[in-house]
């Protein structure tokens, strides 16, 4: 295969400031005089904020540029655990229409009814998914619907009168860090239980950790490593009979969707990520959704007002007192809960189904192709059997042998129009881990040319290491150099740090403008 | 006839030979036997009861937007209701630059092959930071009630203490927020959340603040202006009585306002925080929502962000480039070590944010807060003349006016409902809330609304009223 002759743009766009000309407007406002006293004397402003003055043509051709010197989609993005799809635009573009875009999250529920609508379809969709009783979409991303789930234990074991006993969540180390985040923010001692040989904690680890101070246990599975815990049940069972709420992080959900739901192996509550497995894009890093699920008997306690279908039209119900009460204002990002109706519309449960068997034959062809090249190894390797839908490499190997790191070969393979891959979460459970997820949408010829990049860099690593410890050499600008930005004499997170601190000894040599 | 199974238009692979293509390299048949790994009684035999899929983008086109014309937006409407969702002018080229397929798709990227991305971010934080007077900004969080609680921690943290003030009359939904935030399953280190006395436009009675305040408060938080309305006068007064007891002084703004209000720097603030929905995102009933988290540009500070931070850098070749600083403190670098957590946030808002700031520049920011303090109080004092209507505070408002109905004899609820007949959204019910105003509704008013709506709203009630 022939790979492309990519190269990133190079605008060399100077950072906005730079590009401030005095006099110039972007953006008019009808004149109008305030009576006196409307703004106090002593709460005026003094000096007009340090803005840059720019004309509208030139303003938007400049985050044009900065558009093309982001690489998002157009190449090929495995990133794992963060399961790159499709976005449909259909949905996309609907969102941005007057009826979606112009709806005050305050208005009365009689003029938002189609908006309810989506909320209780989609409420459906996930509870035919999971098992689960009820759905809110409050939290604003994966890590809040863990938080949301903080909260809820917070609430019930509170309820019981067995707040002050439940101290501890329980957890694993290959959980995504939002778990055991969330769980010390919320005042809960970690237990972190460490894996087995298996590549998921023991059982018997598990019994160890449960007691009644057991107050949840906050879990995923599969875990980023495509290995699934096939006594799951059985744990569900050892934290429930504890006195214990079960909680399903289903970040990793598109291997196993359709194939199992949470509530039937017993848990109490799941989160689906709508930015991950239901097509809403990714914006870089929201606005997201998590969405969160549990059973009836947890329902009292879930953050409101929830919607309800009341006979031919939909209310707001509030939640009795005691519950979370809210993770963030009013209902959620809803224009992303209607994006994900859209596509679960799209798919069906058959092309559900699909999508998930698609996810997981990718996964287990490159998986067969990647382990063929030289210094690729996966994490368990004497575990036998397909994973799911990713599996977690190691380039452990390529790194003893050449010095070449997974960061360096990251770097390299976007000089040929691939997005970084995933490495992993900390802690590092295998050295120079990295961990690509196919997904459904990617065709086999993108993976195909994945590999084949892989294949070239891990060449040009044992050939010209240079060439890849020095990369990349085809994107907007080359990496970072070692300066440390936990220097407070170095960094700037602003326009003003920066002119300060430009002339400090050490500081920079680059001129931003 | 019997039809072949089509390839969804989403997947590429699912063309039935593709597929079988693949499974062929893999020596399977059929997909099943990759779920090995899943025990038999865990799997899923049923009817996923999902609704008839609508692959069709035409059938799904119509069935989507049948459901979207059941909506009647604000935007369409003759609308009044703010309370921290605001409906302000979104400019075209802002609409665009978030709708880059570039913008709107990426995950994480590299430094160098999204740098265009992260110089966005950066030049969001450059600009919100000249906005506050501040020279650290975080990138963003879900909300403005999310940062308050953020920032509040900071301060539990930053002073070792666990009490905050806050004003009695804040925005129910940010402070239902900020209880869960400040709650926590040991009791020892939950965070006591302690209301301050306001007046009628959520101003701070600053008697009662210096009597409240003591060496047990980490905090002050206090919003300018208020979510009803009023421009804090006293903010040097409430970060002074921070200053005395040892406690930060967080104040939560509206950047809308900081071209014509003093920014947080001006008064000493330690921490700010608000929301950067009104800086050009649409409401998208609450989607459009994001907050911020700013301070001076101190160790001490920085060392208790749990933001992600986003730092100008350069390259080995001495380029321009953007990279994160105090990583390890965050949830991903340290898990339950690290400060609070992150994660998927309001970034794509960020890059309109950005754009929006530098459309307006300074001037533009000028412009837009005096049109909307002329605006606000022009409605309070066409409002006061109405009938049954009794505005409290006309003056030193921006945005939200308190509009007291209780004279009327007549609830919000009904008053509502008859101007939804007249397609005007009044306001934000307060009666519920705040029992001790009566009956009484915040309207809300922006640089959208010209005079004659303002005129039309005020009859309106005059009819209502009658």
């Amino acid at each position: 295969m022939t790979l492309r002759r990519y190269h990133a743009a190079v605008w060399d766009e100077p950072v906005i400031h730079a590009l401030s000309v005095p006099g110039r407007r972007g953006q008019h406002f009808e004149s109008a005089d305030p009576p006196a006293g409307a703004i106090p004397r002593a709460l005026r402003r003094a000096a007009p904020p340090e803005l840059p003055e720019m004309s509208e043509p030139d303003l938007l051709r400049h985050y044009l540029r900065l558009s093309q010197q982001t690489m998002g989609m157009m190449g090929v993005s495995l990133f794992g655990t963060c399961t790159m799809k499709y976005n449909p635009r259909l949905g996309e573009r609907l969102a941005t229409e007057p009826e979606i875009a112009g709806l005050h999250p305050a208005q009365h529920p009689d003029t938002i009814q189609g908006l309810l609508a989506i909320v209780h379809g989609f409420d459906t969709i996930l509870r035919g998914l999971s098992g689960m009783n009820r759905f809110v979409f409050q939290a604003a991303g994966g890590a809040d619907a863990a938080y949301t789930h903080v909260c809820l234990t917070r609430a019930y074991h509170a309820a019981r009168g067995e707040g002050d006993r439940r101290t501890q969540i329980i957890t694993s180390l290959q959980s995504h860090p939002c778990n055991p985040a969330t769980a010390a923010t919320g005042g809960y001692e970690v237990v972190t239980l460490p894996l087995g040989p298996n590549g998921y904690p023991t059982l018997d680890a598990l019994k160890a950790a449960v007691s009644d101070q057991t107050a949840a246990l906050m879990i995923n599975n599969p875990d980023d490593m495509g290995v699934y815990n096939p006594e799951i049940a059985e744990w569900v069972r050892v934290v429930k009979s504890a006195g214990g709420l079960a909680f399903y992080d289903h970040a990793n959900f598109n291997g196993v969707m359709s194939k199992i739901r949470a509530r039937d192996l017993g848990f109490d509550a799941c989160m689906f990520m709508l930015h991950k497995t239901f097509g809403v894009a990714k914006g870089g890093g929201g606005p997201a959704v998590g969405a969160y699920g549990c059973s009836e008997a947890l329902a009292p306690f879930l953050p409101g007002p929830l919607v309800v279908e009341d006979g031919s039209r939909y209310v707001l119900v509030e939640q009795p007192v005691g519950g979370v009460g809210k993770v963030r204002e009013y209902l959620g990002n809803l224009h992303q809960v209607f994006k994900a109706y859209a596509w679960a519309r799209a798919m069906g449960a058959e092309g559900i189904a699909e999508a998930s068997d698609t996810s997981v034959i990718l996964n287990n062809y490159m998986e067969k192709r990647l382990l063929a090249i030289r210094g690729v190894s996966r994490s368990h390797p004497d575990q036998p059997g397909w994973r799911l839908e990713m599996t977690r490499y190691s380039l452990g190997q390529l790194f003893e042998e050449t010095g070449v790191s997974a960061v360096d070969v990251q770097n390299r393979m976007a000089d040929f129009g691939i997005d970084a891959f995933w490495l992993s979460h900390e802690p590092w459970i295998v050295p120079q881990p990295f961990t690509p997820e196919a997904g459904e949408m990617w065709s086999r010829e993108d993976i195909d040319y994945w590999i084949e990049v892989l294949a070239h860099v891990v060449d040009e690593a044992y050939r010209t290491p240079e060439i890849v410890k020095t990369a990349p050499h085809q994107q907007v600008v080359r990496k970072l150099s070692d300066r440390n930005l936990d220097d407070p004499e170095v960094w700037a997170t602003t326009w003003a740090a920066y002119c300060r601190k430009r002339n400090s000894p050490g500081r920079f040599t680059a001129a931003a403008e | 006839m019997s039809r072949e199974r089509r390839a969804h238009p989403y997947m590429p692979n699912s063309a039935p030979a593709l597929k079988a293509a693949l499974l062929e390299e893999l020596g399977l048949q059929d997909a099943e036997p990759l779920f090995g790994q899943i025990p038999p009684d865990h799997r899923f035999r049923g009817h996923l009861g999902q609704p008839p899929a609508l692959s069709s983008e035409a059938q799904l086109s119509r069935h989507l937007r049948s459901l979207l014309a059941q909506n009647r937006p604000a935007t369409q409407a003759l609308s009044f209701l703010g309370g921290g969702c605001w409906q302000h002018h979104v400019p075209a080229v802002v609409d665009e630059i978030v709708g880059r397929a570039e913008f709107m798709t990426p995950v994480w990227g590299t430094p160098s092959s999204d740098l265009g991305r992260n110089q966005a971010w950066w030049e969001f934080t450059s600009q919100l930071g000249a906005l506050l007077d501040l020279e650290l900004v975080g990138l963003p969080v879900y909300s403005w009630g999310c940062a308050a609680g953020h920032a509040l921690r900071m301060a539990a943290r930053l002073t070792g203490r666990r009490r905050v003030l806050v004003p009695a009359r804040m925005c129910p939904e940010r402070r239902a927020v900020i209880a869960s935030y400040c709650g926590s399953a040991d009791r020892h280190s939950a965070i006591e959340i302690a209301s301050v006395a306001c007046d009628p436009a959520g101003r701070l009675d600053l008697d009662a603040l210096a009597a409240a305040a003591g060496t047990s408060v980490a905090a002050i938080y206090f919003e300018n202006p208020a979510y009803l309305g009023g421009l804090e006068t006293g903010a040097l007064d409430v970060v002074a009585i921070a200053r005395r007891v040892g406690a930060e002084a967080i104040v939560g703004v509206d950047p809308s306002s900081l071209g014509v209000i003093a920014p947080p720097g001006a008064y000493g603030a330690d921490i700010a925080v608000g929301t950067i929905q009104p800086l050009g995102i649409h409401m998208a009933a609450g989607g459009g929502l994001g907050g911020f988290i700013a301070s001076r540009d101190e160790p001490r500070y920085a060392a208790e962000y749990p933001t992600l931070l986003n730092s100008i850098a350069e390259t080995v070749d001495g380029q321009t480039s953007f990279g994160l600083m105090l990583f390890h403190q965050s949830s991903y670098g340290s898990r339950e070590l690290g400060k609070d957590w992150t994660g998927n946030s309001t970034y794509l808002w960020a890059v309109g944010a950005s754009a929006y700031m530098a459309l307006l520049g300074p001037t533009g920011f000028q412009e837009l807060g005096t049109l909307i303090a002329a605006r606000t109080h022009q409605a309070a004092a066409r409002l006061a003349r109405v009938p049954g209507v009794r505005v409290p505070t006309q003056t030193a408002i921006f945005k939200e006016i308190l509009v007291d109905l209780t004279p009327s004899g007549r609830t919000v609820a009904e008053v509502d409902k008859a101007l939804r007949a007249r397609g005007i959204y009044g306001g934000i019910d307060l009666s519920r809330t705040f029992p001790d105003f009566g009956h009484a509704m915040l309207s809300c008013v922006t640089e959208v609304h010209e005079p004659e709506d303002i005129e039309a709203f005020a009859v309106a009630l005059e009819e209502v009223l009658a």
